[in-house]
């Protein structure tokens, strides 16, 4: 009320994003970079907390969570846990995040038999034994999508998701709208 | 025609000839009521329920509800979408539907109709069941993970070819699925042909010729270019 009648309105708050990958090949990021000069636009309007982008370790209170990839071990499983405690909203982004994706390919294979023919006995592959260092995460019995563990929000199919698709989402959360793709940029490959 | 011979789909009016069904009668419209397990070339199976439509409050399958004069029939209303999506939703995880390393990607009616359904994500858990290929014939593969028991493969086979090389089998959720009718239970072992109606009427991408992947680049695949309801529309008379 006391503010002069010239000041310019307060800038809304900057929306705080965090983004992982988890069992995925972070194509679903470099799709996100392809909305190219964009993001120019997109940093007015948020900024970035725990990403591969920053390098930020760990996940602080944040508006939007972007999710990459399934789970495939333990360590998956606390990233995705943090990002469900920090951000108010989750997104499953690309496949593998969805339904396991390439990962998930393992899932009819006994992880023994996996890990036996890839460090002991298949030729020309390593045969330094199992590793076992106990800073080494423990790979999980079989890869998940993240639904089955969180509560997810919203999601973003695609291997990966267009770029157009990734403006989509974030334009329409940031105008307080439903996220919708519509045909052309709703696939699942 | 006879000029009552019409009803009403979503407060559309629908010309039938008597005998129709209202899945065959709105597809000669353009009209698209969503199904798997339909094909206008063969006898309707009534067993996928996406066709699945409400008249007079009551649901029934729309590929075996025989059109009558002065129906009102409720088709793409939200309280159906939603099923039609949950059933969608419980195929996608009951098989394994790895869209990008499927060769019918883009061709595909499973994806196209949950495309069309807005489906966004499986929803419910994964069963990831264990479903072997078999790649013994010479011409054709075919990979059990996507098979959404539709049955068009067994009507194919057996009412164009005369050969009955399909048939239902296997009990239970994971264990019930297309089985081949020879000793081996191989195709390899069958007189199944690249010719046959029954190696092109696949609605998923478990029968596959073979040498022929991916030779549609993405983009200009079918269901790239519009969405099914488009292609129903765009393929009445």
């Amino acid at each position: 009320m006391n503010a002069p009648m010239n000041a310019a309105p307060a800038a809304a708050r900057k929306l705080r994003v965090a983004t992982t990958s988890l069992a995925g090949c972070f194509g679903c990021h470099m799709s996100f970079l392809d909305i190219d000069e964009r993001i120019i636009k997109l940093l007015d309007l948020i900024e970035f907390d725990r990403s591969p982008l920053t390098d930020i370790k760990h996940c602080g209170p944040c508006d939007l969570g972007l999710i990459e990839g399934g789970l495939c071990n333990a360590e998956n499983v606390h990233v995705l846990r943090e990002f469900r405690k920090n951000c108010k909203i989750l997104v499953a982004v690309g496949a593998c995040a969805i339904n396991g994706g390439l990962p998930a390919q393992r899932n009819h294979l006994d992880l023994r038999d996996i890990l036996e023919e890839v460090y002991q006995t298949e030729y020309l592959l390593g045969r330094g034994g199992i590793p076992n260092d106990p800073e080494l995460p423990l790979p999980l019995n079989k890869v998940h999508p993240i639904h089955e563990v969180v509560k997810v929000d919203y999601f973003l199919p695609g291997c990966p998701p267009p770029a157009d698709a990734f403006w989509k989402l974030l334009t329409d959360l940031l105008a307080g709208r439903t996220p919708s793709l519509g045909h052309g940029l709703l696939h699942y490959d | 025609m006879n000029a009552t011979n019409t009803f009403q789909l979503d407060g559309v009016d629908i010309p039938f000839t008597p005998g129709q069904t209202i899945m065959q009668a709105a597809t000669a419209h353009g009209v698209y009521i969503p199904h798997l397990c339909w094909h206008p070339d063969f006898s309707a199976h009534g067993s996928c329920k996406l066709c699945t439509v409400k008249i007079k409050g009551r649901f029934g399958a729309s590929c075996t509800i025989e059109a009558q004069a002065g129906m009102k029939v409720e088709n793409r209303i939200a309280e159906i979408d939603d099923k039609r999506r949950t059933l969608l939703q419980m195929l996608f995880v009951e098989g394994n539907h790895f869209c990008p390393s499927c060769e019918k990607s883009g061709n595909c009616t499973l994806q196209a109709t949950a495309y069309e359904l807005n489906m966004m994500s499986p929803h419910f858990d994964m069963f990831y069941p264990d479903r072997p290929v078999d790649a013994s014939h010479p011409d054709i593969l075919l990979d059990f993970n996507r098979c959404i028991m539709c049955s068009l493969c067994v009507a194919a086979s057996s009412e164009v070819d005369g050969k009955n090389v399909f048939y239902m089998g296997g009990r239970g959720i994971l264990g019930r699925r297309v089985h081949i009718s020879s000793e081996s239970g191989k195709l390899g072992d069958t007189d199944f042909a690249l010719t046959d109606r029954a190696a092109h009427i696949c609605p998923v991408g478990v029968i596959l010729p073979k040498r022929k992947g991916f030779e549609v680049p993405i983009g200009k695949r079918s269901y790239d270019q519009a969405p099914i309801s488009a292609h129903v529309k765009k393929a009445a008379p």
